[in-house]
């Protein structure tokens, strides 16, 4: 740092990202507000000098004011909590006729023996379709973020050999990933009879496909789900969820009949569009996971 | 029941209070992963396995490993910028 009176602003700030500014050094070294030895180059400007005066002043204040932040958020939030109403307590705002509806005649309208799916797959799978597709399109981001297009394909993978050499990593994930992707279509299928469905499922699903990659590389993974399968994979997910919801919601206004009957409850296929939904719901958030791990990982899926 | 509720949040706070004051961020990243599973075990508590389930999965599971891998893009950006900057003072 003592050549610093010739380092322009732009040094300064990638040595700022490269953490090697070192602010104790720069605070100890007083402040000359007209550097002397300007030569021709001039290149000393005052911007130059302004992190270094500031320096001083921002690490005094600085604990202070991020100390006094934190204590006023910590009271707001508190006084906020202790507003609220009591947990499960008889009169509170959330005990109202929607939730009784839920509770007295769930069972018989949406045939799913677990409330939770009856309501989010049913009731309120507006939602979860806008959720669906918020998923999708932060993955649609990530896409044009971390897409290498012209793929760097022949350039090795230092760190996929290396793991790929690990005996532990291998057999610990010959043992787990059929385990783990089992249960992962066990919570998917079973998402209206028990806790479960087509997100936690997916995201199991998921992680199963990423524990594999990691393991064993990707080759064995893009033989069914490269670019082409995966886009292939998640639209058509997504456009029968759209449809088919679109479907029951047209004939739920006009009081019609569907072709979806709920069935007898507590039976694997029951429940109507619940076990379709959950799959729908599940195949996309398992692709888009193994799509995010993909992308951040190598630049392409 | 009742003290192993109490000694979770305990834990919650702490692991909280720990994420934001640790300096390296593998560490941090590896505490959050640690509140996640203890989150997951209070929604078991609240009756809330649906919740348990998919906070197990994604905060404990996926969340962490995108934030691992983002640790690694930095660093490899870090390298860079510092090899240019060994280019540049060799020249």
């Amino acid at each position: 740092m003592k050549n610093g009176k010739k380092r322009s602003i732009k040094a300064f700030l990638r040595d700022w990202d490269a953490g090697r500014f070192d602010l104790d050094a720069a605070a100890a070294e007083p402040y000359s507000a007209a550097p002397e030895g300007e030569s021709a180059e001039g290149t000393a400007t005052p911007e130059e000098s302004l992190p270094r005066r500031d320096v001083k002043a921002y690490r005094a204040v600085y604990p202070l004011l991020a100390a006094m932040l934190g204590a006023i958020m910590i009271v707001f939030l508190f006084l906020a909590v202790l507003d609220l109403p009591a947990f499960g307590k008889a009169g509170n705002p959330s005990e109202n006729e929607v939730v009784r509806r839920y509770v007295e005649s769930g069972l018989s309208e949406t045939g799913a023996v677990n409330i939770v799916s009856g309501v989010i797959l049913d009731y309120r799978a507006f939602d979860t379709l806008g959720e669906s597709h918020v998923l999708f399109t932060g993955l649609a981001a990530v896409l044009i973020l971390l897409l290498e297009l012209d793929g760097k394909k022949e350039e090795p993978d230092l760190g996929l050999i290396r793991m790929k050499a690990d005996s532990i990593l291998g057999t610990a994930a010959r043992l787990l990933i059929p385990i783990i992707v089992l249960f992962g279509i066990y919570v998917i299928l079973n998402g209206h009879l028990g806790p479960g469905g087509g997100f936690s499922g997916g995201a199991i699903i998921g992680a199963g496909l990423i524990l594999y990659a990691e393991a064993f590389g990707y080759e064995g993974l893009e033989r069914f789900l490269n670019f082409r399968s995966f886009r292939i994979i998640c639209l058509a997910a997504l456009w029968f969820y759209s449809i088919s919801k679109c479907y029951s919601f047209f004939c739920g206004a006009n009081g019609l009949h569907t072709v979806f009957t709920t069935g007898t409850p507590g039976r694997i296929l029951s429940a109507g569009l619940i076990l379709p939904l959950n799959i729908a719901v599940g195949v996309v958030v398992a692709c888009t996971m193994y799509g995010l791990y993909s992308l951040f990982q190598r630049g392409r899926i | 029941m009742d003290y192993f509720e109490l000694l979770l949040l305990g834990l919650l706070v702490i692991c909280g209070i720990a994420t934001c004051i640790t300096k390296n961020l593998l560490s941090s990243i590896v505490i959050f992963m640690a509140y996640s599973v203890i989150m997951s075990v209070i929604w078991a508590l609240l009756k809330a396995p649906d919740l348990a389930v998919t906070e197990a999965a994604v905060g404990a599971g996926i969340s962490s490993i995108l934030m691992f891998l983002t640790l690694k893009k930095l660093r490899d950006i870090r390298k860079k910028a510092e090899d240019e900057k060994r280019e540049e003072e060799e020249h």
